[in-house]
């Protein structure tokens, strides 16, 4: 009835109706044109140690385009039309305002946002309808008691990312572990991840330490880091939580022990990294890096996969009504192809991405979880992360 | 002096090396840049050619007197003289060819170019370049249905089976496939189109004359989480009776019955098995399992594998040669 209606008034009044009532999908003759914004609060990246390396300024954005252009080159043969809005919000300016301009026009958002920004906009009137895709925070409570129904994310959480770990040292086992995190909020938020993903899997956490020198870590590391560790009982593994890639780098070959490194550092879980090559991920790295000029990373990892799955759902459910694209993205139908050898679906209860976790160093995979012998009676992929019975979120299952 | 002794010993190895007396299986190894030939009468490799970077499909003009190969990374298509091995020359291929099949006309290459999301056709004769369509996302598995008057491209990251007119090379049916599909054949007789979904776990069975969905095949392999059963290269028997399909990571060969799309059977192989090619009165089986790079032999008979050949380096594509 509705579509019908909007069919009539576009007729009648043309292209100018077309934007007006647009709301991300239009029909005309068959056509189906779908729009997706992204949204990017602007924030710049906190002070390192480092030179070295810097934060790209299309970090996500880029993942967003080159998903775009996949799921053009789908829609060319299906009679669909893809358009990306891109809107990035100053520190200065309203994001509120940007995102209801974009809400306008398309129930679909990928964000990229701070928290406090992230979670206003779920809770906007305007936004109760939308699907937002979370491609940027880590946060395990916006997966639990913070969960909104209108959000989901495409990004693992930490929890996540340190479950897949814990697995990998459990096979290694390197049972005992040394943790270091500064006081930075996300550091702990991490770290308590990672004692979080020792006790799930029974791994001894020794002892849990803080980085806290103000010094030039460039300089000193060699002095410093062993005399910092000397003391720590003796450990497997040492555990490094250090998100800004701040002074992780120094401890690397500095210990006072020969322990491998694991976490934000040596081997690192991550949603996407330039060494994942395997299950035809080459292809996508290869695409990527035409595009961009440089590595995907994480966040464009999740961005693409957020697009792709709106696109996989327009595709499959043959609608681009938000109602039902949602309805099947949470559905058993729903699976998407992301290049990591498994298909990736939805966690009905939280609105999480399932995903294999790839573990590796600057220079290749080293595992890909979940690891073999991690068994789980639903999905594999649910021994990663907050499985249905402890994450605490019950607004998805509410609005049913 | 010295070059009558360097022609003396080039002689001797040409000798050394063939011709062959035996029937063959040519495979080609993606991460060693060679073609291993097996000699299906000792069951062994009797000689390791030499080819461009990343060979992956691999197939025989229909007179057997030239060998195709995709050689992926070096952007071409090699053109091989299947009697002394070597590089007869290249074909122009469009960017990263990973598959092709040939036309019963033995003469165009119908050619999928992973990283363009184009399907080339080449004249093999002229070395031309006849056409370029455009398919979707990663294009890969190649057909050609029995008449000729079909090729096919299936792209992964579209989930399509684009069907391309051969009289005018161009697109007339786009049909929706489950995730990653990968390999593409028509059943002898032409009716049917099967195509296999690695990450969707399925192969979907199209009547050709329609082009819509007639069945889809499900596997399920004891002990191996169903996300790892991942049906890719498959061969049809000619007598219509069997299908034997690769099922990838989980290392298995299901057998399914061409006429009830029922699975009969799965058979232990090696390693990420990935393509399959028969012998001529299809007898046997050779299929190459990439991660343990070997050729598992399969006795089609009595359903089981027989023997295990090394080959190279992640062995990708199998094709027959029958003795010259």
């Amino acid at each position: 009835m509705r579509r019908t209606g909007r069919a009539l008034l576009a007729a009648m009044t043309g292209l100018m109706a077309l934007l007006v009532l647009g709301h991300g999908a239009s029909r005309a003759e068959g056509e189906m044109s779908i729009l997706v914004g992204y949204l990017e609060r602007h924030v710049p990246p906190p002070p390192v140690l480092s030179n070295l390396e810097e934060t790209p300024d299309d970090l996500g954005l880029a993942g967003a385009r080159l998903a775009i252009k996949d799921n053009a080159t789908t829609g060319r043969f299906l009679n669909q039309s893809w358009t990306l809005s891109p809107s990035i919000v100053a520190p200065q300016n309203d994001f509120l305002q940007a995102a209801r301009d974009l809400l306008d026009r398309t129930p679909y958002l990928v964000v990229k946002a701070p928290r406090e920004d992230l979670l206003a906009l779920a809770d906007m009137p305007e936004a109760r309808t939308a699907i937002l895709v979370n491609a940027s925070l880590p946060d395990n409570d916006l997966r639990g008691e913070a969960c909104r129904p209108n959000l989901l994310h495409t990004i693992p959480s930490r929890a996540m990312l340190a479950d897949a770990l814990a697995q990998f040292a459990t096979k290694k086992r390197w049972t005992d572990w040394v943790l270091i995190s500064s006081k930075s909020e996300a550091d702990m938020a991490l770290a308590d991840s990672f004692e979080r993903a020792a006790a799930k899997f029974r791994l001894k956490l020794r002892e849990r330490l803080s980085w806290s020198f103000e010094a030039d870590m460039r300089r000193n590391a060699a002095a410093e880091v062993p005399l910092f560790l000397q003391d720590a009982p003796d450990h497997d593994m040492l555990v490094i939580a250090d998100e800004a890639h701040d002074y992780g780098r120094y401890v690397l070959y500095n210990t006072w022990l020969p322990r491998p490194i694991g976490g934000s550092e040596g081997v690192v879980p991550s949603a996407w990294s330039a060494s994942v090559e395997q299950h035809g991920a080459a292809q996508l790295q290869s695409r990527f890096a035409d595009l961009t000029g440089r590595d995907m990373r994480s966040v464009d990892y999740a961005a693409w996969a957020a697009i792709r799955a709106v696109g996989e759902a327009v595709t499959r459910s043959q609608s681009a009504e938000g109602e039902t694209v949602r309805a099947y993205m949470l559905s058993d139908e729903f699976e998407l192809a992301g290049f990591k050898g498994r298909p990736l679906t939805f966690r009905r209860w939280n609105g999480q991405l399932r995903q294999p976790i790839p573990l590796t160093h600057p220079r290749a995979l080293v595992a890909m979880a979940p690891l073999e012998g991690f068994l789980h009676r639903r999905n594999e992929l649910d021994t990663l992360g907050l499985d249905q019975a402890e994450s605490g979120c019950d607004a998805f299952e509410k609005e049913r | 002096m010295l070059g009558n002794i360097t022609k003396t010993v080039q002689l001797a190895a040409v000798l050394f090396a063939g011709p062959a007396f035996a029937d063959e299986i040519w495979v080609s190894n993606e991460k060693d840049d060679t073609v291993s030939v097996i000699d299906i009468e000792t069951m062994t490799v009797s000689r390791t050619i030499e080819v461009g970077e990343r060979p992956r499909g691999i197939t025989f003009s229909k007179d057997h007197k030239v060998v195709y190969v995709c050689a992926s990374d070096s952007d071409a298509v090699q053109v091989i003289d299947p009697q002394t091995g070597e590089i007869l020359h290249d074909l122009p291929s469009g960017e990263d060819p990973e598959q092709f099949v040939l036309h019963p006309d033995n003469r165009r290459l119908y050619i999928a170019n992973e990283d363009d999301a184009i399907t080339t056709v080449v004249d093999t004769q002229t070395r031309r370049v006849i056409e370029q369509i455009d398919v979707g996302v990663e294009p890969e598995g190649m057909a050609v249905s029995p008449d000729g008057k079909i090729a096919i491209t299936t792209s992964e990251t579209t989930n399509m089976a684009h069907w391309i007119d051969t009289q005018t090379e161009k697109l007339f049916a786009n049909t929706l496939v489950d995730q990653r599909p990968r390999h593409a054949e028509f059943t002898h007789d032409g009716s049917e189109l099967w195509v296999s979904a690695e990450i969707g776990g399925t192969i979907t069975v199209f009547d050709v004359a329609t082009q819509s969905e007639k069945t889809k095949i499900g596997f399920e392999v004891k002990g191996v989480h169903p996300d790892r059963v991942q049906p890719v290269g498959f061969e049809m028997t000619k007598d219509g009776r069997y299908v034997f399909v690769a099922l990838g990571p989980s290392n298995h060969i299901a057998v399914v019955d061409q006429k009830t799309y029922e699975v009969i059977d799965y058979l232990l192989v090696g390693r990420r098995v990935w393509h399959m090619a028969f012998n001529g009165d299809e007898s046997l089986l050779f299929t190459t399992n990439g991660v343990s790079g070997d050729v598992t032999v399969i006795d089609v008979a009595k359903m089981e594998p027989v023997k295990t050949i090394k080959v190279g380096r992640f062995p990708w594509g199998a094709a027959f040669r029958p003795t010259p």
